[in-house]
C-alpha cells in the first residue's frame, strides 16, 4: 500500500466506521453496531502497524490533501512519534471496543455510543497525523465534542454534571489556542508546522514569539491536565461508563502531551531555558498535587484519575530535559503509561461489576473470589508504580536516568518519591478491594453473575493490556530503540520537515 | 484600526471570562459565546485589515499587494460552524441540567461529586430499595 493511503486510512477508517454503525444501529439489530465497533477498530490495528513499519523503513511519510503544496494545504504527516501514536490510538481503540460489548447497555447503544466512540478515535488519530496547526484545532474540536456527547449520554445526573465541568475548562482551552493560532499566524503568516519551523527563526520577536509559546503551553496544558490546570479531569471522569473513562484516560489527556511534545520540539525552540524551564517546574508538580490527590481518594476510577495527573508529570518532565535519553523517556513512557491506564479502568470496572462499587469502603473480598483477577489487576498496577521487571519501570529509569545526566536532582528526587507513593495508592486499592473480605459477606462478592459471552468481552481485552505491558517489560529493547529513533527525529528534525515542505529549502 | 481593535478583543475577553467564572449556568453559557466572539475578532485582526479591495485575482496579475488577506476569513469561518455547534451541545446539557437538577446555581450542582453525609444517605437508600 502506498504511503498516501496509510496516512489517509487511520482517519478514514473510524469515520466510515462510524457512518456505519449509526445506520446499523437505526436499521435496529442491536448487536450490529457493536460489531463495527470492533471490526473497525481491528483493522485500524492492522493498517497503523503497516504505517509505523512504512515510517521505520522509509523515514517520515507525508501527503498534500488535494494536491495543494504545502504550506498552503494541508498536510498529513507521521514520523516514529505520530506513527507510534497511531497504534497505540488503534490498540486501545480496540481493547476498550470489545470491553465495550458487555459493559455499554442497550439504551447507549442505541444513541448512538458506537458511532461516537469511533468519532472520538477519528478525532484523536487526526491530531497525531496531522501537519497544520489550524487542522490541529479542528481535530482538537471533533475529539471534544465526540468525548462530550460520549460523557454525558445517558443522561444520568452524575453525568450531566461532570459533563459540564468538564465542557466549561476544555472550551476555554480551545479558545486559547485558537487564540495563540491567530496570534502565531499574525506574525509568521503560515501554520504549517514545518513551515513554522523554519520561518520562526527569521522573525525577529523574541519577546512575542515567547507570549505565544506560553498561550499553547495554557491550553495544552489544560487538555493535558497539568499542575494547576488539572481541576476538570477527577471532577469529570469518574461519572461515564467505564468503557468511557478507559478511553479518555488512555488518550485525550495524551493528546494534549503530544501536541506540547510536537510545539515544544519543532516550533517553540527558540528560548529552550524559559520555555522548557517552566515545564519542568509544572512537570513537578503536577507529579506531587496528582499523587497526594489520588492519596486523599477513596474511590477506584478518581484514585485512578488522580494518577492520570500525576504520571502525565513524568511525560512532560522527559520533554522539559529536552536531551535525546529525556525525549526517549518521555516517548516510552507515553506509550507505556496508555496501556497500562486503559487497563486499570478495565479492572476497576470489572471488579465494580463483581463487588458491587467503586467505593472502596464497600468492596473486598476479589482476592479470595477471582484470584485471576487479582493477577490482572496486579500486573498494570505494579507497571504504573515502576517496580521492575514491568514497563513502567523501564520508562521511570530512563527519565530518572536522563535527570542525573543534566544534574537535575531536585526532578530526579521527585520523580523517586512520587513513584514510591504511587506503590503506596495501589496498595490501597488491592489492600481494600482484594485483600479484605466484603463487608457485606462472601456472598456479596459476584452476587450478580456474569454470562460466558460477558466474562469474555469483559477479560479479553484486559488480558491482553497486560500481556502488552509484560512485554514491554521482558523485551524493552525493541521498544527502547524506537523511542530512541523518534527522540532522535524530534531533535533534528530535518527530515520531517523536508518530507512535508518537499522542494522548498 | 488594529490598536483598536486589539483593545475591543480584549475588553470581550475580559467580560466573556466574568460571565464564564460566574455561578449562574445561563451566564456561564453567554460566557463561552462571547469568548469565541472575541478570539474570532483577534485572528481577523491578525490577518491583513484593507477595506474594499477582495483577494480576487485580476487576470496574470494574481492577488493585488493590498488586497485582504482571506486566510484568516476562512479560519473563522471554520471557528465559527464549530463554535455554534459547541454552543448547540452546551445549551441543551444547560437545558437538561436545569430540568434534572432543578437549579442553575453551579454551586449547587453536588451530583458528580457529592458531599459526604449526601453520598452516605443516597447510600443508604439505594440499599433499602434493593
Amino acid at each position: 500500500m502506498s504511503a498516501a493511503w496509510l496516512l489517509f486510512l487511520p482517519i478514514a477508517l473510524p469515520f466510515a466506521g462510524a457512518v456505519l454503525a449509526f445506520i446499523a444501529g437505526r436499521a435496529g439489530d442491536r448487536r450490529a453496531p457493536q460489531w463495527v465497533n470492533v471490526g473497525t477498530t481491528a483493522l485500524m490495528t492492522l493498517v497503523s502497524l503497516l504505517l509505523l513499519s512504512a515510517v521505520w523503513r522509509d523515514g517520515p511519510q507525508a501527503i498534500q490533501m488535494g494536491g495543494w503544496a504545502a504550506p498552503f494545504g494541508i498536510t498529513l504527516v507521521a514520523d516514529i512519534l505520530g506513527a507510534v501514536m497511531v497504534v497505540i490510538t488503534a490498540l486501545s481503540g480496540l481493547a476498550v471496543a470489545v470491553y465495550a460489548m458487555a459493559d455499554i447497555d442497550e439504551g447507549r447503544a442505541k444513541l448512538g455510543w458506537h458511532a461516537l466512540y469511533l468519532v472520538l478515535l477519528a478525532g484523536v488519530t487526526g491530531a497525531f497525523l496531522t501537519g497544520d496547526l489550524f487542522n490541529l484545532y479542528v481535530w482538537f474540536e471533533v475529539m471534544l465534542i465526540a468525548s462530550f456527547c460520549l460523557l454525558v449520554l445517558g443522561g444520568d445526573k452524575a453525568q450531566l454534571d461532570g459533563g459540564l465541568r468538564y465542557v466549561a475548562l476544555n472550551l476555554v482551552a480551545t479558545v486559547m489556542f485558537l487564540m495563540a493560532i491567530g496570534l502565531l499566524y499574525g506574525l509568521t503568516g503560515t501554520l504549517n508546522m514545518a513551515d513554522l519551523h523554519v520561518t520562526l527563526k527569521t522573525v525577529d520577536a523574541p519577546g512575542l514569539v515567547t507570549t505565544i509559546a506560553v498561550l499553547f503551553l495554557g491550553a495544552f496544558g489544560i487538555k493535558s491536565a497539568v499542575f494547576p490546570l488539572f481541576f476538570w479531569l477527577p471532577a469529570s471522569y469518574h461519572v461515564p461508563p467505564v468503557a468511557v473513562s478507559a478511553i479518555f484516560a488512555a488518550l485525550l489527556t495524551k493528546v494534549g502531551v503530544y501536541a506540547l511534545i510536537r510545539l515544544f520540539t519543532l516550533v517553540f525552540t527558540a528560548d529552550v531555558d524559559y520555555t522548557h524551564g517552566i515545564l519542568l517546574v509544572i512537570a513537578g508538580a503536577t507529579m506531587v498535587t496528582g499523587v497526594l490527590g489520588a492519596a486523599a481518594q477513596n474511590q477506584v476510577r478518581k484514585i485512578l484519575s488522580f494518577h492520570i495527573i500525576s504520571q502525565i508529570g513524568y511525560m512532560v518532565m522527559g520533554l522539559a530535559l529536552y536531551t535525546p535519553l529525556a525525549l526517549l523517556g518521555a516517548v516510552f513512557y507515553l506509550v507505556h503509561h496508555i496501556i497500562v491506564k486503559a487497563n486499570l479502568f478495565l479492572v476497576g470496572g470489572v471488579a465494580k461489576r463483581i463487588t458491587g462499587s467503586f467505593e472502596l469502603d464497600r468492596i473486598g473480598g476479589l482476592y479470595k473470589a477471582k484470584p485471576w483477577l487479582a493477577v490482572l489487576f496486579l500486573i498494570p498496577a505494579l507497571s504504573l508504580a515502576g517496580i521492575p521487571p514491568l514497563s513502567g519501570f523501564w520508562a521511570k529509569l530512563v527519565l530518572i536516568e536522563a535527570s542525573l545526566e543534566v544534574e537535575a536532582w531536585v526532578i530526579a528526587g521527585v520523580a523517586l518519591v512520587v513513584g514510591l507513593l504511587t506503590v503506596f495508592s495501589m496498595s490501597k486499592i488491592w489492600l481494600e478491594a482484594f485483600w479484605k473480605p466484603h463487608p457485606d459477606g462472601d456472598a456479596a462478592v459476584g452476587a450478580v453473575a456474569l454470562t460466558r459471552g460477558e466474562t469474555v468481552a469483559l477479560v479479553a481485552p484486559i488480558v491482553l493490556l497486560a500481556s502488552i505491558t509484560v512485554i514491554i517489560g521482558l523485551a524493552p529493547q525493541p521498544f527502547l530503540d524506537l523511542a530512541a529513533r523518534s527522540a532522535q527525529e524530534l531533535l533534528a528534525p530535518e527530515a520531517y520537515v523536508r518530507v512535508v515542505l518537499g522542494g522548498l529549502p | 484600526m488594529e490598536p483598536w481593535l486589539a483593545i475591543l478583543t480584549g475588553l470581550l475577553t475580559a467580560c466573556a471570562l466574568y460571565l464564564v467564572m460566574c455561578r449562574n449556568l445561563v451566564r456561564i453559557v453567554l460566557g463561552t459565546v462571547l469568548l469565541a466572539h472575541a478570539i474570532n475578532l483577534a485572528v481577523l485582526t491578525s490577518g491583513r485589515l484593507t477595506r474594499a479591495i477582495p483577494p480576487i485575482a485580476q487576470g496574470e496579475g494574481g492577488v493585488p499587494e493590498t488586497a485582504a488577506n482571506a486566510l484568516p476569513q476562512a479560519l473563522i469561518l471554520t471557528a465559527i460552524v464549530i463554535s455554534f455547534g459547541l454552543l448547540m451541545s452546551v445549551l441543551v446539557l444547560a437545558v437538561r441540567l436545569r430540568r434534572v437538577l432543578g437549579t442553575v446555581d453551579t454551586d449547587r450542582f453536588r451530583a458528580a461529586e457529592p458531599p459526604p453525609d449526601v453520598a452516605a444517605a443516597e447510600d443508604e437508600h439505594r440499599r433499602h430499595e434493593a
